[in-house]
């Protein structure tokens, strides 16, 4: 009995109900001891700098039928390379694993995964529906504890386990970090083949793992800085079509796409506001770019900046009431804010440099930058009111940040120059776990999508 | 200036062998931008190839600048001078950056050169109905290292005849 009903994005049908043992059963298996008082239950402070990762035992998923086995090990294949790649958890080997599990309905041998450090233990169950749908059930064990922190059961298509693997991983992430997850998400990005001087640059998305590439443009016009919709299947990018180069919108499920407004010139830098009814901007008129954010659905448009100066890469706040944006009015680019009518235009970055691309973390607090100085282009973050700079990866050539949902995590592109081409990385927040992000070819110009349920 | 110097020599090396080199020298070089260069043995005064070699289509910049060089007013001159001469050519005025720069400041970067171009071009007498600019920002490189020598060569902008105005 679903307890929730949400409407499919992507055409997913997704149920879930929550788990519970039958009481008897917990209380057998906390009742096999404990190396720890029952209250100091497993979670990570995920706000420290440098993290100890916590050992998890992720099991494969019990098949109800041989059939679906593999299904099984795929679950549990993806569910480990996600709290792998997050740099929080150290997923131990199954080779060392001493329970084999056989049925999730039953409390597992505490003892058996104790033995073997694990803090955490996932099982879970994948059985096909008459319908043909997969029912894909999980269970978080706390081992030291000996009890279960949370379970859940998910109904879908079978072709959408991955979907499911990566909606389990953030149920588990969740649960042990108290923040969300942002593992069922994917990548907008710009997939670069060719020799440079003429790159061929299409727009493909892919699942924030790297798995299910997509392609939705063909070539034919350079594309350029992708940006999801926070609340639709839709994109804005940047194009070289005929004539001036615009900013579009592409819906992602239908592939329609039209030009944003009607502008006497060149329009690039787009991004949407948090609410998804405007893009923002930048108009080039002769030598000067300015800022304009233009309403979706009454077309009217506003212009936001008015200077001699090139105002770009504008970036909302979470909250839509200011907007974060580049300008060289200053001589050198600098990030500045103003409010989302144009008024109360200020300066925030001060430090040796310039800084470009400024992006509001979605949790408000920060804005990540890509710098430029001394041959070297750093990602870096700092306070909306400019202080506390960090930069979190340097070298050349980092740019073009982009915040995972929960704003613990931060993708950008590096591209060495040269005949080389661009690919895409991601760092923590706190400076840590740099790994890269696996593309079919070169990658440029990432974007984290919204978390998709 | 080595990138007007290379670029040059490739221009005359396919001149001397004939079309199939060029199409070789072109590619090494840029592919785009000689678009209007045909595949004659010699410039015929007026062509889109005379303009290339004998006028010079683009100029170059130093770093994150859009000021223009005495060299680059040189060649400028040249051009406004052959344009007047040669009115029936509409073209187009592309503006470009080196990779050492953010993409969205590249672009309005390289459409500022292209708009400095086009000011230069208008002070000298050539009619703006026959001009357009567009930007390629860091997109369209024509050298391709990781060193001075290719990026000066980038941050240029390219006065492209447009085709089929060669009467």
């Amino acid at each position: 009995m679903p307890l929730l009903r949400r409407s499919p994005p992507f055409g997913v049908s997704l149920s879930r109900r929550h788990l519970l043992l039958a009481a008897g059963s917990v209380a057998a298996a906390a009742a096999l001891g404990r190396t720890r008082p029952a209250h100091a239950v497993l979670r990570l402070d995920i706000t420290q700098g440098t993290i100890q990762p916590v050992p998890v035992a992720i099991t494969d998923f019990v098949a109800a039928a041989p059939a679906d086995a593999e299904t099984g090990r795929n679950l549990s294949a993806v569910i480990t390379n996600n709290l792998k790649r997050s740099g929080l958890f150290a997923p131990i080997d199954q080779a060392a694993f001493i329970e084999r599990i056989e049925n999730i309905d039953v409390a597992p041998r505490f003892q058996d995964w104790r033995v073997i450090n694990a803090q955490g233990l996932v099982s879970g169950r994948v059985t096909r529906q008459p319908d043909g749908r997969f029912k894909t059930e999980f269970r978080l064990w706390d081992v030291f504890a000996g009890s279960q922190l949370t379970g859940q059961q998910y109904f879908t298509q079978a072709e959408n386990w991955r979907r499911i693997a990566h909606i389990i991983s953030d149920a588990i992430y969740e649960r042990l970090t108290g923040e969300k997850g942002y593992f069922d998400t994917r990548i907008v990005f710009v997939d670069e083949t060719g020799p440079k001087e003429r790159r061929i640059k299409r727009l493909a998305i892919m699942d924030q793992d790297g798995a299910n590439v997509r392609y939705l443009t063909r070539g034919d016009d350079l594309v350029l800085t992708p940006r999801f919709s926070p609340t639709s299947q839709e994109l804005t990018y940047m194009s070289y079509g005929q004539g001036e180069p615009r900013v579009m919108l592409l819906n992602i499920e239908t592939n329609q796409r039209e030009i944003v407004g009607d502008f006497p010139g060149m329009t690039f830098s787009p991004r949407f506001s948090p609410d998804g009814q405007r893009v923002v901007m930048s108009l080039q008129r002769g030598g000067n770019a300015n800022i304009f954010v233009m309403d979706l659905r009454s077309k009217r448009t506003m212009r936001l900046t008015d200077t001699a100066a090139i105002d770009t890469a504008p970036s909302f706040a979470p909250d839509g009431r200011q907007i974060a944006f580049e300008s060289d009015r200053g001589a050198s680019q600098q990030i500045y804010l103003m409010n989302a009518d144009g008024t109360g235009q200020r300066r925030i970055s001060f430090g040796q440099g310039a800084y470009s691309t400024p992006v509001w973390s979605p949790r408000g607090d920060v804005i990540a930058f890509t710098k430029h100085s001394a041959g070297s282009f750093a990602i870096g973050v700092m306070r909306v009111d400019g202080s506390g700079e960090r930069i979190l990866t340097e070298g050349y050539h980092n740019e073009g940040p982009t915040w995972a949902p929960n704003g613990r995590v931060l993708m950008f592109f590096r591209d060495p120059g040269g005949n080389a081409g661009p690919q895409l990385f991601t760092v923590d927040l706190t400076g840590y776990n740099e790994q890269r992000v696996p593309t079919p070819g070169y990658a440029s110009d990432p974007a984290w999508s919204p978390l998709l349920s | 200036m080595t990138g007007m110097k290379r670029f040059f020599r490739g221009v005359r090396f396919a001149t001397v062998l004939g079309a199939a080199i060029l199409v070789v020298a072109a590619c090494a070089q840029n592919p785009t931008d000689q678009a209007g260069v045909g595949a004659g043995t010699s410039a015929t005064p007026g062509s889109a190839q005379d303009f290339v070699v004998n006028v010079g289509d683009r100029v170059f910049f130093e770093t994150d600048s859009t000021e223009l060089t005495m060299q680059s007013r040189t060649t400028l001159d040249k051009q406004a001078q052959w344009l007047g001469l040669y009115n029936r050519y509409a073209f187009t005025i592309e503006g470009h950056a080196d990779e050492r720069g953010t993409r969205e400041y590249n672009i309005a970067l390289g459409a500022r050169r292209a708009q400095t171009v086009r000011e230069y071009l208008i002070a000298r007498g050539v009619e703006a109905s026959r001009m357009r600019t567009i930007s390629y920002g860091k997109e369209r490189p024509v050298a391709v290292c990781n060193d001075i020598s290719c990026w000066s060569q980038n941050r240029r902008a390219v006065t492209v005849l447009n085709a089929g105005a060669q009467g």
